[in-house]
């Protein structure tokens, strides 16, 4: 793994709302990032079935997508979401963790735009699925 | 010809603040947040008071895109079930303490735009439901901190309603 995907690795590992939902960066490759969450009773939506509040998916999503901007081979100095659209296809299981994957497919000069996955222990059927595109700081030339 | 009189304003008050509270204590992950509900008459106005650990970006600092996210879904959602158990709660036929209360609605997708960066102070958001079916709902909702004209966030959403 390069300097530069350690580096992004390292700034979205130790962003304070990331590390309150307790996720872990497991995987930054180009343009792409996977970030776990593990089940917490604290983070639920529906205590009657003990699944996971989409808002902890969604910040999930959010913060893989921005790890996957982050890694891209243009280097950007800094990112933010400008918007960020999540389907709910199935409620998570209660008790697993979740797995978003993100890749930032394109970027422009000012834009990245990016793909992202959520799924629980049975990856084959994906609990959301969202497109988002954020800004793109270039690092001074 | 006989009208009921009014009930006493205390009574239909401490109804009103039973049912919310009711339905804000079914989500934990509002207590997660840290998220309140601010209740004029039926209108609502959800609250995130700011705290550290809501800090994305601690350069800027900005809170987290995660957690105003979740904050636009959480006052969505809220203000959804609210609005739609507001008849039965006005007539009397829903019990806050009961043991089953109405199920919540369900997410179907979910956009938000981020407007500006979000300061590190309390955030308000306030939700309308654009169209409320029998299946689906669709909800807009804003989020704003300092000024009302200034919106850091704004979010559309679709729900699926509980079954009757």
């Amino acid at each position: 793994m390069t300097e530069r995907l350690i580096q992004a690795r390292d700034v979205m590992q130790s962003l304070p709302h990331a590390q309150s939902l307790g996720m872990i960066v497991t995987e930054t490759a180009e343009g792409s990032a996977t970030i776990t969450m593990p089940y917490d009773t604290r983070l639920i939506g529906d205590p009657a079935t003990g699944v996971l509040h989409g808002g902890a998916i969604s910040a999930l999503m959010d913060t893989a997508s921005g790890a996957a901007v982050m890694c891209h081979p243009s280097a950007p100095a800094a990112t933010a979401t400008l918007d960020l659209r999540i389907d709910y296809m199935r409620p998570a299981t209660p008790g697993q963790t979740i797995t978003a994957r993100a890749v930032c497919h394109h970027v422009t000069r000012t834009v990245a735009f990016v793909r992202v996955t959520a799924t629980d222990a049975d990856e084959s059927r994906p609990v959301a699925m969202g497109t988002g595109t954020f800004t793109l700081e270039r690092p001074p030339a | 010809m006989t009208r009921k009189p009014p009930e006493p304003v205390e009574v239909v008050k401490s109804r009103r603040e039973a049912a919310l509270a009711r339905l804000v204590a079914g989500v934990p992950y509002i207590g997660f947040l840290g998220a309140r509900f601010d209740r004029r008459g039926d209108e609502l106005t959800a609250i995130l008071p700011f705290h550290p650990s809501l800090i994305g970006n601690p350069a800027i600092p900005a809170l987290h895109g995660g957690a105003t996210a979740a904050f636009l879904e959480v006052a969505a959602i809220i203000e959804l079930a609210w609005s739609s158990l507001w008849q039965d709660m006005e007539a009397g036929r829903i019990d806050p303490a009961a043991e089953t209360f109405p199920a919540l609605p369900k997410t179907i997708t979910f956009t938000v735009d981020y407007l500006r960066s979000g300061l590190p102070r309390d955030a308000y958001a306030r939700a309308t439901v654009t169209r409320r079916g029998r299946r689906y709902a669709t909800v807009q909702v804003e989020a704003w901190q300092d000024n009302r004209a200034k919106p850091f966030a704004q979010a559309a959403a679709h729900f699926l309603m509980p079954e009757p």
